[in-house]
C-alpha cells in the first residue's frame, strides 16, 4: 500500500512542514506519493520531487486550486485517492492541513487521526490529548487511514537528493461555494515559527503592544523567530498567528526563551518539547521555571536590554 | 434565518488532568466540566448575529450524556433561544457527531452552523470541517471576522502566517478561532430564563446515526516529564550556561 501525502506550498515553494509529514508517512512504510494541488506550482512540485523517500509527485496545476480553498483541495485528494491503492492519506496538522484533511476522512466514512507525533505501526499511532497532559495511543481499523502530523514529532526529511517522477493530473473542477477575497500576510525576514531554531516568546509581562517591541532586536540578535502566549495575544499585545500553545502554534526549537510568561497549562502544551528552556520572570512561583532548564527571576525590563547587550 | 451552534461539555480550561494509573484514559472523576471555549465564543457570535437582526433563532446542541443540559442551560443563558440535547452515554468521536450535526441540519435547516474551531479535551479539530463535507456546504474554519449580507458569509480566518477573507455561499459552516469575540458574563437574569426555554431530548438513533466509535485508544500515558532546571542568578551566567553547557547560540 502506498501513502499519500498532501503537501502545503505557497504555490512558489514548498513549505517545510511538508518534509515533516513525509517523515511519518516513511515511518508507516509503503512508496510515498505527494500530491501538490494549487495554480502555476510547478516550481514546488520539483522540490517535493526532491524531497528523500519521495516516489511520485502528482502535479493538479488549475487556478481554482490557487487559493488552497478547502472544497475545491479536499476534493482533489479525493479524486487522486479514488485512483486507488492508498492506505494512508497524510497532511501536516497546520492550519491548511486542519482546514482540509477532515472533509477527506468524513467524504469516506473514516475517523480522522490529528495531530499525531509518533508511528506504533501501521495502524496505531500516539497523540497528545488534553494539551498534551496525556499521550493516547489510538489503533484505527478503518480501510483508509486519514492522518495530520503533528511537525514537531517528526523530523524533516533531506530536502535534496532525490529525482522522483512528476506526473500531472486532472485538475477537479471549482466547488462554486467559496470564493477567495484577499489576505493579509506579515513580511517578516524572521524565520518561520514553527520551523524556527530560537523563538522569543512574550506574555502579559510585557505589559502593551508598546513594550513587546522590546523583543525584536533580542530575536535579530538570535536569528529567532518571535512568539506570544495566548494572555499577550489576548490583551493584544501581539498577533494570533505568533501565538504558542495548545489553541495556537506547536513548537519545539532548539532554544526557546520565554519573557515575561507565567507558564499557564495551555501555554506549555505548545513548547514543552523545546530542548532548552529559558524562563525570565519577576514571579519566582511561576509554573514556567518548573520547565526550564535555566530561569532568572527579576524585571524583564532591566533583563532583557542586559541580555541583547550580553549578546554582542 | 435560524443558527444552529453545536456546543462540546469537556473538563474545564483550569483543570490539569491525571492519567489513570491502569493507562485507561484520564481520570475525570469530580473535576469541574464547563462549556468548550472555542463553543462558548461561537454562541456569542450566534447571538450577536440575532441582536443586530440577521439572524432570527438561535439552537445550541449538545451531543453525550445527560449532564450535556447544564452545558446547553449555559448557551441559552447566553442568549440561545432552545436547544437540542442528542443524548448518549457511548464515547463520541468527531465523525459520529458530524452526523449526528448532519442530520440535525437537515431537520431544522440553518443558514448558518457556528462552532468551535477544536474542544479542549480531545483537541481533534476535525468536527466543523467533516460536518460541512457531510452536508456539503463550504466552510470557514478559525475564523477571527464574520459578516452576513446578501445571502453570503464573509469570513477572515487566522492562517499562518496572517489573515485570510473568504466568501462564501449560504448555508455554510464557521469555526471559530479565538479572536472572533469576547464572550459575554451570563447574568442570574438570564440563567433564570435559560431554564424556562425549551430543551429537546433526542438519541442518536433517532437521528439514524451509529455513533460507535472508529478509533479504539489502546492506552492513555503520561506525557515524557520534563523537570525543573536551575536558577541563574544574572545574565551573564545564563548566556555563559547557553554558550558552554547548553551549546545553543
Amino acid at each position: 500500500m502506498a501513502v499519500l501525502v498532501l503537501a502545503e506550498h505557497d504555490n512558489a515553494s514548498l513549505k517545510p512542514s511538508t518534509l515533516n509529514t513525509i517523515a511519518a508517512a516513511r515511518k508507516i512504510g509503503g512508496d510515498v506519493t505527494v500530491l501538490v494541488a494549487g495554480s502555476g506550482c510547478e516550481n514546488a512540485a520539483q522540490a517535493a520531487a526532491q524531497a528523500a523517500g519521495v516516489a511520485k509527485v502528482l502535479l493538479a496545476d488549475a487556478p481554482q486550486l490557487k487559493n488552497q480553498l478547502a472544497e475545491n483541495v479536499a476534493a482533489q485528494v479525493l479524486a487522486v485517492a479514488a485512483a486507488g491503492g492508498y492506505g494512508h492519506i497524510l497532511a501536516p496538522a497546520t492550519a491548511f492541513g486542519k482546514n482540509v484533511l477532515p472533509r477527506v476522512a468524513a467524504k469516506l466514512d473514516v475517523a480522522q487521526i490529528s495531530d499525531i507525533i509518533g508511528v506504533e505501526s501501521p495502524d496505531t499511532f500516539t497523540r497528545p490529548i488534553y494539551a498534551g497532559n496525556a499521550i493516547a495511543t489510538v489503533q484505527s481499523a478503518d480501510p483508509v487511514k486519514v492522518i495530520t502530523v503533528r511537525t514537531t514529532g517528526f523530523d524533516a526529511v533531506e530536502a535534496g537528493g532525490n529525482l522522483a517522477p512528476v506526473d500531472p493530473v486532472q485538475a477537479v473542477a471549482d466547488s462554486g461555494k467559496s470564493s477567495y477575497v484577499g489576505s493579509e500576510i506579515a513580511r517578516s525576514d524572521r524565520p518561520e515559527l514553527t520551523a524556527a531554531r530560537v523563538v522569543v516568546s512574550g506574555g502579559r509581562g510585557l505589559g502593551s503592544a508598546e513594550n513587546f517591541k522590546m523583543l525584536d532586536p533580542l530575536a535579530d540578535k538570535l536569528g529567532a523567530a518571535l512568539g506570544a502566549s495566548r494572555a499577550a495575544v489576548d490583551a493584544g499585545y501581539a498577533p494570533n498567528d505568533w501565538q504558542v500553545g495548545q489553541t495556537g502554534k506547536i513548537v519545539a526549537p532548539q532554544l526557546y526563551i520565554a519573557i515575561g510568561i507565567s507558564g499557564a497549562i495551555q501555554h506549555l502544551a505548545g513548547m514543552k518539547d523545546s530542548k532548552v528552556i529559558v524562563a525570565i520572570n519577576k514571579d519566582e512561583e511561576a509554573p514556567i521555571f518548573g520547565v526550564a532548564d535555566y530561569g532568572l527571576v527579576g524585571d524583564l525590563f532591566a533583563i532583557v536590554p542586559e541580555l541583547i547587550k550580553a549578546l554582542d | 434565518m435560524k443558527i444552529l451552534v453545536p456546543v462540546k461539555r469537556v473538563v474545564d480550561y483550569n483543570v490539569k488532568v491525571r492519567v489513570k494509573s491502569d493507562q485507561s484514559g484520564v481520570d475525570i472523576a469530580n473535576v469541574k466540566m464547563s462549556m468548550n471555549p472555542f463553543d462558548e465564543i461561537a454562541v456569542e457570535e450566534a447571538v450577536r448575529l440575532k441582536e443586530k437582526g440577521v439572524a432570527t433563532e438561535i439552537i445550541a446542541v449538545s451531543c453525550g450524556p445527560q449532564q450535556c443540559q447544564e452545558t446547553l442551560r449555559t448557551a441559552m443563558a447566553i442568549g440561545a433561544d432552545r436547544a437540542i440535547l442528542v443524548q448518549t452515554d457511548v464515547e463520541l468521536q468527531p465523525l459520529a457527531v458530524a452526523k449526528i450535526l448532519k442530520a440535525l441540519v437537515d431537520r431544522e435547516q440553518p443558514q448558518i452552523v457556528i462552532l468551535g474551531k477544536q474542544a479542549i479535551d480531545d483537541d481533534a479539530n476535525q468536527t466543523g470541517q467533516m460536518l460541512a463535507a457531510l452536508a456539503d456546504l463550504p466552510q470557514a474554519t478559525f475564523a477571527s471576522k464574520l459578516e452576513v449580507a446578501d445571502g453570503k458569509a464573509t469570513v477572515t480566518r487566522e492562517i499562518d502566517g496572517g489573515l485570510e477573507t473568504i466568501s462564501l455561499s449560504l448555508p455554510a459552516v464557521v469555526t471559530t478561532d479565538l479572536r472572533l469575540n469576547e464572550p459575554r458574563y451570563v447574568t442570574l437574569p438570564n440563567i433564570m430564563k435559560a431554564k424556562k426555554k425549551t430543551l429537546d431530548v433526542v438519541k442518536p438513533e433517532d437521528l439514524g446515526v451509529d455513533p460507535t466509535p472508529r478509533l479504539k485508544t489502546l492506552k492513555v500515558s503520561e506525557p515524557p516529564a520534563r523537570s525543573a532546571g536551575v536558577k541563574v542568578p544574572d545574565v551573564a551566567t545564563l548566556v555563559a550556561k547557553l554558550k558552554n553547557e547548553a551549546k545553543v547560540i
